[in-house]
């Protein structure tokens, strides 16, 4: 009877652990983690029969070798003789410069865009809408073709150069020539002068808030600040004796000499870039926008605040709550795209690390490793920086 | 206090009309285009540029263009617009690509099943769907690869490489969307898990292909594929290119579903729960189909995303609709100074209909959806 009992208690507890979900959780994630090591090992014999086969090491020795082959546009010094580690740096260092200076211009472009799309102007809501709807319904690859085939390519020769500015920026085929700032050495302490100015804004605008909180008596810190901006460097210029050189482009028989010649690959890649990014830009604009709701605006018209200060009290406030994080997802979609300039030929990371190096060395999977692991960082760090904003500017609830 | 008024009115008198100012044509351009002075500017600089671009534009496309030639002659000639008859010679190639002749009706019959398919899927309060989407994402790829790649049923096999052109842009849109839809489920489902194994494989999963630009994913799948692969196994280019864009589509696919997954309230997995139903059966009863009803704009939003993305895949060596253009822009018999412009002004205006078509699909979809669901 006894033995009977324990007998069917055994049993119980062998068909009960097949419905404990306890039992049934551990079991399926083991059984997952044998999945994903399998495969993983299948993999990498695979990858390493394959690489014997073709008689090809591994190994991140490459790095030190010398690339031998030209790059038409770097920022650091680079020749032939330079090693493959210096192709990655380059790579870079060249996506992060068309990146940034994508991300600002559109934030600008998409801006304006953005709130000319709610105007009360007919026309140029109109104006704004149909750009948006047009921009955002092709793929930029195809508007980056059209930008360097279709109209830099066909910009007049260096002989009939477009001239725009006075006489100081040219374009034609050969790219965009913008005058080269030389300053001398006692131009450093305008420099520094501007970066103490921007820590005492920082400061100023810190303890302006406090003095809102504590006294209730506001200070005029933005125009303050401006005048700031302005004036403190504008007088180091002078005690200094500061200069600067513009070096401005010239024609001469065959080419532009002087100033900062950019390639018409970068030229048409960040036109591209900024002007697909700004159509999305502007929609993010206008829903933060609109999404601030009207009773806002009408309380703060009844508590009396001026137009101005409801805007930048009440509104863009809000607004910036739901602008910002798919903001900074655009930012990131902009980084991304720029790995297009591997179609038009601009020397980006994609195009001279995950092309030209990698077919040169064959080294294809720890190219491709590296080059994922650039962008993997650059979108962990945004992501880092996007929820530290957050977090700060989330509403608190009391 | 004697009654004696002169005259009262004992009815209203009838309304003055407005006046001319505020109503009809001439109100409406006060109010919305000549306000005050900004406004009034910002008219007549916004009518400069119309004034400025408009006949441009007109010109180029219709006035100058040359709709019927031979060759690049009429287009080579000074003032020419736009040459659409380069367009119109080369239109089989850039919607078929290499694909011969003769077999045109494979590929015609594929789009015409597929479009029937979607717009049963797609047209809201159709009965049956269950049914369409058996058809549309196991029936349709099976019938897809019998027709298109033939080699069997007496079809004449036609190989990958001579696909091209919308073809093969419909194609990748296609799988990336069938593949993408099912395995994006899964993924988003485990992101949620509460076994944390599953949930961080997962995370790791969608975060590393968000986090990598497409183009990378295609030359990894170009160049590393066959790496992976036993020795000796070969894979058609458009399999790796296929591989490369399922793989990047699911990613996105399950950050869409997830946000619909985390949209809906906690009572309806509680109630869910509450009836006895286990995990699955949940899942396939209650929460997923109000989680993807609800995003069903997000799903078309991210489709339009991918089929803009297809066009990458020239880059890779496919000639898809944007491969097949830029192919032919150095075609010497029609060379002209607007040759390239045309071919991009064409392969634009067959993306701008497709991705346009579906957002406003999309907006209609979210407003449909938008009236039941006030929390």
């Amino acid at each position: 009877m006894a033995k009977s009992q324990e007998q069917l208690q055994q049993r119980r507890s062998l068909s009960s652990l097949i419905y404990d979900p306890q039992f049934r959780s551990y079991a399926f994630q083991i059984l997952l983690l044998v999945v994903l090591v399998g495969f993983g090992w299948w993999i990498v014999q695979n990858t390493i029969a394959n690489l014997q086969a073709q008689n090809k090491t591994t190994g991140f020795d490459f790095l030190d070798s010398t690339a031998g082959f030209d790059i038409g546009f770097s920022l650091i010094p680079y020749s032939r003789a330079s090693t493959y580690l210096d192709v990655f740096y380059v790579g870079i260092l060249n996506t992060l410069l068309v990146a940034i200076t994508g991300i600002v211009l559109a934030t600008m472009l998409g801006f304006v865009i953005g709130i000319a799309r709610l105007s009360s102007n007919w026309i140029i809501a109109r104006l704004a809408t149909i750009y948006i709807e047009v921009i955002r319904n092709l793929p930029l690859l195809l508007q980056l073709f059209f930008w360097y085939f279709a109209v830099l390519k066909s910009m007049p020769s260096v002989r009939d150069s477009l001239e725009i500015i006075g006489g100081s920026v040219y374009l034609n085929n050969r790219g965009l020539y913008l005058p080269d700032p030389n300053p001398n050495d006692a131009f450093m302490w305008v420099q520094i002068a501007v970066v103490l100015v921007l820590i005492g804004g920082f400061f100023l605008q810190r303890w302006s808030i406090r003095r809102v909180e504590e006294t209730g008596q506001r200070f005029p810190y933005i125009p303050v600040f401006i005048g700031l901006l302005i004036v403190v460097p504008t007088l180091t210029w002078f005690v200094t004796g500061a200069a600067l050189d513009v070096n401005y482009p010239e024609l001469n028989r065959f080419n532009f000499q002087g100033g900062i010649q950019l390639p018409p690959e970068f030229v048409a890649l960040l036109f591209g870039l900024v002007i697909y990014t700004a159509a999305f830009i502007a929609e993010i604009v206008r829903a933060g926008i609109v999404s601030v709701s009207s009773g806002q605006t009408e309380a703060a018209q009844s508590l009396g605040l001026k137009d101005r200060d409801r805007l930048n009290l009440v509104v863009i406030p809000q607004a910036m709550r739901v602008i910002v994080p798919p903001l900074t997802s655009q930012y990131l979609n902009l980084t991304k795209n720029s790995s297009l300039a591997v179609a038009i030929g601009y020397p980006d990371i994609v195009n001279v690390f995950m092309g030209t190096a990698l077919n040169q060395s064959g080294k294809a999977v720890e190219v491709i490793f590296m080059t994922m692991a650039v962008y993997l960082t650059f979108s962990l760090l945004t992501s880092i920086i996007m929820n530290w904003y957050n977090a700060r500017i989330a509403l608190t609830e009391r | 206090m004697s009654n004696k008024v002169a005259y009262v009115r004992t009815e209203m008198a009838p309304d003055m009309p407005p006046p001319v100012t505020q109503t009809g044509v001439v109100g409406w351009m006060r109010k919305n285009l000549f306000s005050d002075i900004p406004n009034t500017l910002m008219t007549l600089v916004a009518l400069a540029f119309l004034v400025w671009t408009v006949p441009t534009l007109f010109n180029f496309l219709i006035g100058n263009a040359v709709f019927i030639a031979e060759d690049g002659t009429p287009c080579r000639a000074p003032g020419a617009g736009a040459c659409w008859a380069y367009v119109a010679d080369r239109f089989d190639f850039y919607i078929y690509g290499f694909y011969p002749d003769s077999e045109y009706w494979r590929p015609n019959v594929v789009f015409i099943v597929a479009a029937l398919l979607i717009t049963h899927l797609l047209w809201p309060d159709l009965p049956y769907k269950g049914l369409s989407a058996i058809a549309f994402f196991i029936g349709l790829p099976i019938l897809a690869i019998i027709l298109l790649n033939g080699g069997s049923f007496g079809l004449p096999q036609v190989t990958t490489e001579k696909w091209g052109g919308l073809m093969v842009t419909l194609i990748i849109a296609s799988v990336g969307i069938v593949v993408s839809l099912p395995l994006g489920v899964v993924l988003a489902l485990g992101r949620r898990s509460q076994m944390p194994f599953v949930k961080y494989v997962s995370i790791a999963f969608i975060e590393l292909w968000r986090a990598v630009p497409l183009i990378t994913v295609l030359f990894m799948a170009s160049v590393m594929l066959p790496l992976f692969l036993p020795e000796g196994t070969s894979i058609d280019k458009i399999l790796r290119a296929l591989v490369g864009v399922a793989l990047f589509q699911t990613a996105y696919m399950a950050e869409v579903v997830r946000g619909g997954l985390q949209a809906l309230p906690k009572g309806q997995y509680e109630a869910s729960h509450a009836l006895g139903l286990n995990y699955f059966k949940s899942m396939y009863l209650i929460i997923l189909p109000q989680a993807l009803k609800h995003v069903i704009p997000g799903i078309v939003n991210s489709f339009i995303a991918l089929f803009k993305d297809t066009s990458l895949v020239s880059i890779v060596g496919l000639f898809d609709l944007l491969g097949t253009v830029q192919a032919t822009t150095s075609a010497v018999e029609w060379k002209a100074p607007h040759q390239a412009t045309t071919g991009y002004l064409f392969a634009a205006a067959i993306f701008w209909v497709f991705c346009f078509g579906m957002s406003r699909y999309s907006m209609y979809m979210e407003r449909r959806l938008d009236t039941g669901h006030k929390e």
